[in-house]
């Protein structure tokens, strides 16, 4: 009985999802989608049913735990001389992903407010970097904090106004920011060179030695990215952090314990931003070129992606999140195509099942009374 | 020449008016912005070349034109409908108790989604709309106004002046009360789930009919034209006061304006940077609108 | 100075309903103090007023000689006014010693530097907010669910953590909104009791109730609203056998 309810239901889910794709595909295309959905819910349904996780599974984590970062640490110092400049350089983009998905946790994932035009800060990391280097010279260390400071300040700048604005809204101001501002790079030709971009932007120096190997890249990154982890947990752990959270979790209970509301909403843009210069400029100076076609909408909802992946206000989610988008789709190469598609789904499917992401916890399942 | 840039805003801007009015009465009702709305009149403009390039090749189009262009809106129409039904009942009805920004995140999802299938199943290249409606012109006070340009403003104004009757008719009554307040109207025996349903049907079936207009006016269309459209049409919805259907007109119209003008007399090159300008401003000067109603929020 | 709480012709409206006429009022410092009234007499949008969260339209509010009906909600409470919603708002994620260590707030400081690199001042005075939250939490009787999320409580155990959470703002003044709405009676008691502890901290407190029997014995002092008026205000025996508070108050409770 059961079983045949599931076998209509399937069908027909199956049939409309046909004649949805018929315009688009043929009915030789609908035909194929009719059979894999039809096939595919039972299938996965019976999978579903059979599927119970060990039931040691926890205890094994849990146990597991202590020994996790180190063995991270030393599997990510041996890494240069184990693994080739192919990995190197995933893995170095995986860094830069990390630092922006961290910036962008603190915004979204502490204090709760949605900024769809991260990518936006990071451009102007990166072009910061690309203008003072190719035009006045200037080299990678000194312009280290300028990066990071100026995008501090424009994160600032995005949030005074905006932050009058409830969540949603505020949203698409920074959205509207981000696109505007990759106007501007693509047709200020005189100062941006338009999309043809920047090149030949210098790797950074230390010493006299050149960084631009990929090698010693890889370290400076690694170096950069554990003192984004270090600083950011000491902040999330402080009266700022606690801040945030308070007013991510009732705004007006916030404030009624004497938060400023507005003004650590300005901290949360400006801290996250920080990151997000940081990346910028470690992108500029690994690729040592920079177009506006690296900072679209798209790398927005990318970042973002991570940040919700991981699990919102999470910092190992979001390092997790980073770390799957980025070498997802270097492991699945012939699916590239798919990629973003899958994205899409998988942002559907998240809020649906797992709204708090992968390593968030999950309130609603564990709340009950415990008195009583 | 200004007047010729009116002609222009006036044609772009009614296009933007009946995109604007699916982001409009979604908001009304839900408070969400449908941020894959454009995604759907992206769907339009390609189901209006394949209908239509379809009925070319079997000489509809030759025997009557107007049947073949009819036909291809109908079935725009009903697909574009279908879409917006499924895309509500997939992807934001199992959200409607979750946090406010959930169903925000699912949106942008689905409009990921819509625009890679389209780019997987249709080519990542420009489709050319299979017919070029001739270059015959009014002139009228110093200004050409096309045949195409006369019909897309006509179109919207029907369309426009349907939904406004459509409002006093029993089933607009619901919607308007389930805009209002979901609880009363469920009280009163008004099926929500079904009216929330009709809300993107209409609102899909609009953008359908603003797809295909757009696909025959331009010739040219690409999976990126969802995106662009779509935040200038929420921008003419913000103008106008988000939740107000005269409001989304009225934004509509005012966009199209401002941006043929600037294009014209300021620079073109940042003709897509306009509406966000416009919308950013509005919503720190006034963040309910021309029309819209200020709500304050309850403690 | 006697009284640490004035309220001068306080008028506020929402879209042409006046949801407060020109309340006028006086409290004195260390007292409990009771508004009364029926539900939608305006006592939840008078307590906003007081509090910041919401602008009167007219009218002035003293607190301690200042004037704060201008002020934003964490000036207020800067000043020293703490209150509890009636609707509990609570950070729900965060755990009951968490919620109360983030009212330290503003009465433990420390720069985001000293934070990152764990210094001598950010240790200590961590320390003191760790201590003084589990004070807090131990005041009112959650000391077994310090590390439980707040979501997680009981609805009693929840109004409870409010005002562990309003106390360690470190106010003079505490507003309570109806701190017993949902309670049995033991639990009404207990609260009851907890209030006149806090006052015996010689903080001074108001109370929101729309039963006026239960605070009848515990208020020194009674302000009656209705309709955003006020109709009366004075001792518990005053407004018991006051016609117009009979008339618009326990007449209607009579009629129900």
């Amino acid at each position: 009985m059961r079983n045949k309810r599931l076998l209509v239901r399937s069908l027909i889910i199956a049939s409309w999802a046909a004649i949805l794709f018929l315009p688009f595909k043929g009915i030789r295309g609908a035909a194929e989608l009719f059979l894999v959905i039809a096939a595919g819910i039972p299938v996965f349904h019976f999978l579903q049913r059979g599927m119970v996780l060990p039931k040691h599974f926890r205890s094994v984590v849990s146990f597991l735990r202590p020994f996790f970062i180190p063995v991270f640490l030393i599997a990510a110092l041996a890494v240069p001389f184990l693994a080739g400049d192919y990995y190197l350089d995933v893995l170095i983009m995986c860094g830069i992903y990390i630092l922006l998905a961290l910036g962008l946790n603190v915004i979204v994932g502490f204090a709760g407010l949605l900024n769809l035009g991260f990518a936006a800060f990071y451009a102007i990391g990166a072009y910061i970097y690309g203008l003072l280097n190719t035009k006045l010279g200037i080299g990678f260390w000194p312009c280290l904090p300028v990066s990071a400071a100026g995008t501090a300040c424009a994160g600032l700048l995005v949030a005074v106004p905006a932050l009058r604005l409830r969540g949603d809204y505020l949203a698409i101001v920074t959205l509207g920011f981000g696109e505007i501002l990759r106007l501007v790079l693509n047709n200020w030709d005189s100062v941006t060179n338009g999309p043809n971009g920047i090149s030949g932007i210098a790797p950074p120096q230390l010493a006299g030695i050149s960084l631009g190997n990929l090698k010693y890249f890889y370290y400076l990154v690694l170096a950069i990215v554990l003192l984004s982890v270090f600083v950011i947990r000491r902040v999330e752990r402080s009266r700022t952090g606690r801040a945030w959270i308070a007013l991510r979790e009732n705004e007006i209970a916030a404030s009624s314990i004497g938060i400023n509301v507005t003004r650590y909403k300005l901290y949360a843009f400006a801290f996250g931003s920080f990151w997000a210069g940081i990346a910028g400029i470690l992108f500029a100076a690994k690729m040592r070129f920079i177009s506006p076609e690296s900072f679209t909408f798209a790398e927005s909802v990318l970042i973002l992606s991570m940040v919700i992946l991981g699990g919102t206000g999470n910092i190992y989610g979001a390092i997790a999140g980073a770390f799957l988008l980025v070498l997802l789709p270097e492991v699945l190469r012939e699916v590239q195509l798919y990629r973003m598609l899958i994205l899409g789904i998988g942002l559907v499917l998240l809020m649906i099942f797992k709204p708090e992401g992968l390593l968030g916890k999950n309130l609603r399942k564990i709340r009950q009374p415990v008195e009583d | 020449m200004l007047f010729q840039q009116v002609i222009n805003g006036l044609t772009l801007g009614s296009v933007y008016a009946i995109i604007a009015l699916g982001y409009t009465m979604v908001y009304g009702i839900l408070e969400l912005i449908n941020f894959a709305h454009g995604e759907i009149y992206m769907l339009g403009a390609y189901l209006g070349i394949i209908f239509l390039g379809i009925f070319t090749t079997m000489g509809l189009t030759a025997y009557s034109l107007p049947l073949a262009v009819f036909l291809t809106v109908v079935l725009a129409i009903f697909f574009c409908s279908a879409y917006g039904f499924t895309m509500e009942k997939v992807a934001y009805k199992p959200l409607r108790n979750a946090p406010r920004l959930s169903p925000l995140i699912s949106a942008i999802g689905v409009s990921i989604f819509l625009q890679n299938y389209v780019m997987i199943t249709q080519g990542a290249t420009d489709r050319v709309f299979p017919y070029r409606f001739g270059e015959k012109h009014l002139h009228f006070m110093n200004a050409e106004v096309t045949w195409l340009q006369g019909s897309i403003i006509a179109v919207s104004a029907i369309l426009m002046i349907s939904l406004h009757m459509f409002q006093k008719t029993r089933m607009g009554k619901a919607m308007r009360a389930t805009a209002q307040d979901k609880t009363m109207a469920a009280l009163v025996g008004i099926n929500v789930d079904s009216i929330i349903s009709l809300t993107f049907v209409i609102g899909a079936g609009l953008a359908a009919v603003a797809g295909v207009m757009v696909a025959s006016y331009y010739g040219l269309v690409n999976h990126f034209i969802g995106y662009v459209a779509g935040i200038k049409a929420f921008t003419a919805a913000v103008l106008g006061g988000i939740g107000s259907i005269p409001g989304a007109m009225l934004g509509g119209i005012i966009l199209g304006l401002i941006e043929s003008t600037g294009a014209a007399y300021i620079s073109s090159e940042y003709k897509d940077a306009y509406a966000f300008v416009i919308l950013i401003i509005i919503l720190l000067i006034k963040p309910s609108g021309i029309l819209g109603r200020h709500t304050e929020e309850k403690v | 100075m006697v009284h640490i709480l004035e309220a001068r012709d306080v008028s506020k409206h929402f879209g042409g309903i006046g949801a407060l006429e020109d309340v006028s009022f006086k409290i004195r410092k260390g007292a409990i103090i009771s508004i009364i009234g029926p539900n939608g007499a305006g006592k939840t949008t008078l307590f906003n007023c007081l509090t910041g969260i919401a602008r009167p339209d007219r009218g002035a509010i003293y607190f301690m000689e200042n004037e704060i009906s201008k002020l934003p909600a964490h000036r207020v409470t800067e000043l020293g006014i703490a209150r509890t919603f009636q609707n509990i708002r609570l950070f729900p994620e965060m755990t009951v010693i968490e919620n109360v260590m983030v009212a330290q707030h503003l009465r433990v400081r420390y720069g985001l530097l000293s934070a990152i690199a764990h210094n001598r001042t950010f240790r200590k005075k961590e320390k003191d907010i760790i201590e003084k939250a589990f004070e807090y939490v131990g005041f009112v009787g959650l000391e077994n669910f310090a590390r439980t999320p707040a979501c997680n409580l009981s609805y009693g155990s929840q109004r409870r953590l409010e005002i562990a959470r309003a106390l360690a703002t470190e106010p003079g003044l505490l507003l309570l909104d109806e701190p017993t709405a949902g309670m049995n009676a033991i639990e009404t008691m207990e609260v009851m009791d907890l209030i006149a502890q806090i006052r015996e901290l010689g903080k001074t407190i108001v109370l929101i109730e729309h039963d006026m029997k239960l605070v009848m014995g515990i208020s020194e002092w009674i302000i009656v609203l209705d309709h955003g008026v006020k109709i009366a205000e004075g001792t518990a025996e005053e407004v018991r056998n006051d016609p117009l508070v009979i008339d618009a108050y326990l007449g209607k409770e009579a009629v129900q």
